[in-house]
């Protein structure tokens, strides 16, 4: 993990990052595209049993078992309706593939380190923990997230095993 | 030029590693009343391997105890002692102190302990006890250098062995070299010019042959010893295509000759004399450390040492075998004979050819019969790779499901092309599913094979007698579950031997033969393996079981079953040992037994009959990444039941279901009222309830006891490709696994046992009464 956010510093000092943006309600987010493996439709999905509600259940992709999280649930952002428009991002966090449902992808940006600004306290979807900080693209406000931090937080409940380690 | 040894050292390792458990396999199998000369041999050996090996890449601790281990050995099958049980056990003992230092070294560490020190004085003490009988023969002296009638054999000496001396610093000798460019390979033709340049630096090279011939030659006259001249060579060219003989010794390409003053230059009987009782130990002990013994060892088991490969090529075949069975008859001849007074005769005829020589101890010793080298036909691969391979199999097999039921809205008559490429592709894909699982099974000798020492050591701590009779070791089963299988192994048969087999005088107070008998069976019966432990000693005691279940506080069924009996042995603290040892009786054991073998998805049954004995079968699934199971529905989810817990199927009639206070409901089968557990309350809470008759109640196995599992259709037998949830999840309750059905959708694999607890959850009153609990 150190060793990871070292590399990150360096590259950092030099040249922009790619951000892949996404949509979740009225916000627009980016995360690092290193995290990102692949962006598919919504499969059918076998549920699991006595799991919190935004854990939708886990599918089978190319033979690896993914479970998949609907962020609009997560978050609580209305209805959360399931069409061929449904997005999937697959990330790869630590080592680990898990789908997240948001409400949809939009861009790929660069951004310099200098363009991300630290974020306020602020009443934004995510929590302020989980937020790197934030750039102006154009007219827009994209709220970067650390997804790793996110994704491995108790909070998901995803991962039992490293979470003690991690967090 | 230095080389650096330890790029061999892997191949010593393994070699060691294998040289010692042949040896201890052999000490198993010796019978110390009638012991098999041919044995004792084997085992010198094995043993003298390892001590050549070790002394060659300097692991001088193990080259000590195997040294002093050789001794004795040596005198056990010149017959000089009787072997005694106390014998055979001390050579176990000096294998575990080998074993231990190999293992040692081979972390680059070494292993420094007391116990060393300690079987070498026992095995001294034993090499040395009948040394003063008057039995004994008189080994032969060192071989004083005056001896040397020749002065070739001061050569052949200095061309010392593995072990090597001052001696290998001696006179500059000349060697003939020869190498066959046929055997030699490319690589000699590549390296030649630099094989003379470093010949040259060592002595006095002089070519003899043309660069064109096929054999070629050289006379090198050098201080440096044989096997120093033979690892430089080992860089250019295989090792059997080399021949390395000092000059003067070997008129021409006659390499036997060579041989034969070596052991007549022992023979003359003007060094009897020499020899005194008091000398005799140490002289022994130079004797099997004199360097031309130790090599003449070598050339004549090609294939036990480690540069013992040397002559096992094809073309000097036949003249090996030959100078072998001379060499060992001269062997045995000039073992023999400086001592004894029957065999006085012997060295009379000194000079002559050892052939000629009646051996000693009775006829011409055979070569011993060799194993094929197994090196040609198997090869080392990483589990993981395997695995690899067995999970992309495992995905073909998937994706070949789901092409299937996607063509299957297809006509069959226009795309007949179509339906028959997959019928072909899914022969191949079953059989290649099959040979990938086949390579990570292993005959499971590779557990039973350490049992042999397990009894042996367990009964005579316990001073019983027990003979152990293994079957069906070529059963081949999953490498990971051999694994697995080794603990509750182990525990079982040390209960047998604790609390199963009477102590000898018991058994013959009861008529049965002195000596126990335990059995290890392994089979395959269906899609499981069987592996049985059984005794003949004196059974579970039924009332005495009770009896410590109600001490205990076992909650038990009102008239149990003699199977609910002995079951409570995997009880956890549940122990009827009166004292506790070292072997057994804390009663952590069986349930740490039964633990391990459902956690591989096995089952344990046990059998017994008072004053009979004891049988313990476990079953077990062949591996542990395919899984044989039933899926069933439950509402719009399949889920996977595993076979191995499944009873039966009832359909169930609305009569059959009670309440018990209100709140759970049992089920009853004849005379029995199981928990009903059902599957919609315990996975999805908001479905609607079932009606009992709609639906299948299948009877399943679990950890505690028998159990109805109410569900909503029985769907398909299946063999599913386990995969874990864990690896991008997390631990599911009441769910041991997932896997891919052939629509690409992810099935859940239940697990019963938790399925259980859940229930108790969820219906915390549910009576524990009507089923049979195991205290957990």
């Amino acid at each position: 993990m150190t060793d990871k956010t070292k590399d990150r510093a360096i590259i950092n000092a030099e040249e922009s990052r790619e951000y892949l943006t996404f949509t979740l309600g009225d916000e627009e987010y980016g995360m690092d595209i290193l995290n990102v493996q692949e962006i598919r439709g919504y499969d059918a999905v076998t549920k699991i049993a006595n799991s919190p509600d935004f854990i939708k259940g886990v599918i089978n992709m190319r033979g690896v078992i993914v479970p998949i999280i609907d962020m609009r649930l997560k978050f609580h952002l209305g209805d959360a309706e399931y069409n061929q428009f449904t997005v999937v991002i697959i990330l790869n966090i630590v080592g680990r593939v898990v789908g997240m449902v948001v409400d949809g992808v939009s861009d790929v940006v660069a951004l310099k380190p200098d363009q991300i600004r630290p974020a306020p306290e602020f009443g934004a979807i995510l929590d302020t923990a989980y937020i790197d900080g934030l750039a102006t693209l154009d007219e827009r406000m994209v709220i970067v997230v650390d997804i790793e931090k996110l994704m491995s937080s108790g909070e998901m409940g995803l991962m039992d095993q490293i979470q003690s380690g991690a967090v | 030029m230095t080389i650096d040894m330890s790029q061999f050292y892997q191949v010593f390792f393994e070699e060691a590693a294998e040289h010692l458990a042949q040896m201890e396999s052999l000490l198993l199998e010796l019978d110390v009343e009638t012991a098999d000369k041919e044995m004792l041999n084997a085992i010198f050996r094995a043993a003298h391997s390892i001590k050549g090996g070790a002394g060659t890449f300097g692991f001088s601790d193990m080259a000590q105890v195997t040294h002093v281990l050789e001794t004795l050995l040596d005198r056990l099958r010149k017959q000089e002692l009787k072997p005694t049980t106390a014998m055979v056990d001390a050579f176990l003992d000096a294998g575990d102190v080998l074993k231990a230092q190999l293992a040692a070294h081979q972390e680059g560490d070494t292993f420094e302990d007391p116990s060393i020190a300690q079987v070498c004085a026992v095995l001294q003490q034993l090499a040395h006890g009948d040394a003063a009988s008057p039995l004994a023969v008189t080994p032969p002296p060192p071989p004083p250098p005056v001896a040397r009638t020749k002065p070739e054999v001061a050569a052949d000496s200095a061309g010392a062995g593995p072990v090597d001396h001052d001696e290998g610093e001696t006179a500059p000798v000349c060697w003939r070299i020869e190498i066959d460019r046929n055997l030699a390979g490319e690589a000699l033709a590549t390296s030649l010019d630099g094989l003379v340049e470093v010949l040259s630096e060592k002595g006095t090279l002089e070519q003899l042959s043309g660069e064109e011939e096929t054999t070629l030659c050289w006379h090198l006259t050098t201080a440096v010893d044989r096997s120093e001249i033979l690892d430089t060579l080992d860089f250019v060219c295989d090792e059997a295509a080399v021949k390395l003989v000092p000059v003067a010794s070997v008129p021409a390409d006659d390499t036997e000759t060579g041989e034969d003053p070596g052991y007549g230059f022992f023979a003359p009987p003007t060094e009897e004399p020499v020899a005194s009782n008091d000398e005799n130990d140490e002289g022994y002990g130079f004797f099997t450390d004199a360097p031309g013994a130790t090599q003449a060892m070598d050339q004549e088991h090609p294939g036990y040492g480690l540069y013992g490969g040397a002559p096992g090529m094809e073309q000097v075949a036949a003249q090996v075998a030959r100078q072998q069975q001379e060499a060992d008859q001269g062997f045995g001849f000039f073992e023999d004979a400086p001592g004894g007074p029957a065999s006085e005769q012997a060295p009379s005829s000194g000079a002559a050819p050892p052939v000629n020589v009646p051996p000693a101890g009775g006829g011409p010793r055979q070569p011993p019969p060799r194993r094929p080298p197994a090196g040609d036909t198997s090869i080392r691969v990483s589990v993981e790779k395997v695995d690899q391979l067995i999970n992309l199999v495992g995905e073909l097999v998937i994706t070949h499901a789901m092409m299937a039921e996607s063509i299957s809205m297809l006509d069959p008559v226009t795309h007949q092309s179509i339906f028959n490429g997959l019928s072909n592709l899914e022969r191949n894909s079953r059989d290649l599913q099959q040979a990938v699982m086949s390579i990570r099974m292993m005959p499971i000798s590779f557990v039973f094979n350490r049992f042999p020492r397990v009894v042996r050591d367990t009964a005579s701590a316990l001073s019983k007698k027990v003979n152990l009779k293994l079957m069906g070791e070529d059963t081949e089963l999953d490498k990971g579950l051999i694994e697995r299988l080794a603990d509750p192994l182990n525990h079982l048969v040390r209960n047998s031997i604790d609390h199963g087999i009477e102590s000898p005088a018991q058994r013959q107070a009861a008529g049965k033969p002195e000596a126990g008998q335990i059995v290890l069976r392994a089979s395959h019966q269906g899609g499981n393996i069987v592996v049985e432990v059984s005794d003949d000693g004196a059974g579970l005691n039924r009332e005495k079981l009770l009896a410590k279940a109600m001490e205990k506080g076992v909650p038990l069924p009102e008239n149990p079953s003699n199977k609910d009996v002995w079951h409570l042995i995997f009880a956890p603290g549940f122990s009827t040992a009166d004292t506790v040892t070292d072997i057994s009786g804390r009663g952590v054991g069986m349930d740490v037994v039964r633990r391990n073998i459902e956690e591989m998805n096995g089952r344990v049954e046990i059998d017994s009959e008072l004053g009979q004995g004891t049988r313990i079968v476990i079953r077990l699934p062949l591996t542990l990444a395919i899984l044989d199971g039933m899926s069933v529905r439950m509402h719009d989810e399949i889920f996977i039941l595993p076979l191995t817990a499944i009873r039966e199927s009832v359909r169930p009639r609305r009569e059959q279901v009670k309440t018990v206070s209100g709140k759970g409901r049992v089920f009853q089968v004849g005379e029995e009222y199981l928990p009903l557990v059902e599957l919609r309350r315990i996975f999805s809470q908001d479905a609607a309830h079932l009606p009992v008759e709609d639906g299948i109640v299948v009877i399943v196995d679990t950890g505690e006891g028998r159990a109805a599992l109410l569900v909503d259709e029985l769907m398909a037998q299946h063999q599913v490709v386990i995969k874990s949830l864990e690896t991008n999840y997390r631990k599911v309750d009441g769910v041991s696994g997932a896997t891919i059905m052939g629509d690409g959708r992810v099935a859940l694999i239940l697990d019963v046992d938790e399925l259980m607890k859940i229930n108790r959850r969820l219906n915390p009153s549910t009576a524990p009464t009507m089923v049979q609990e195991s205290g957990t």
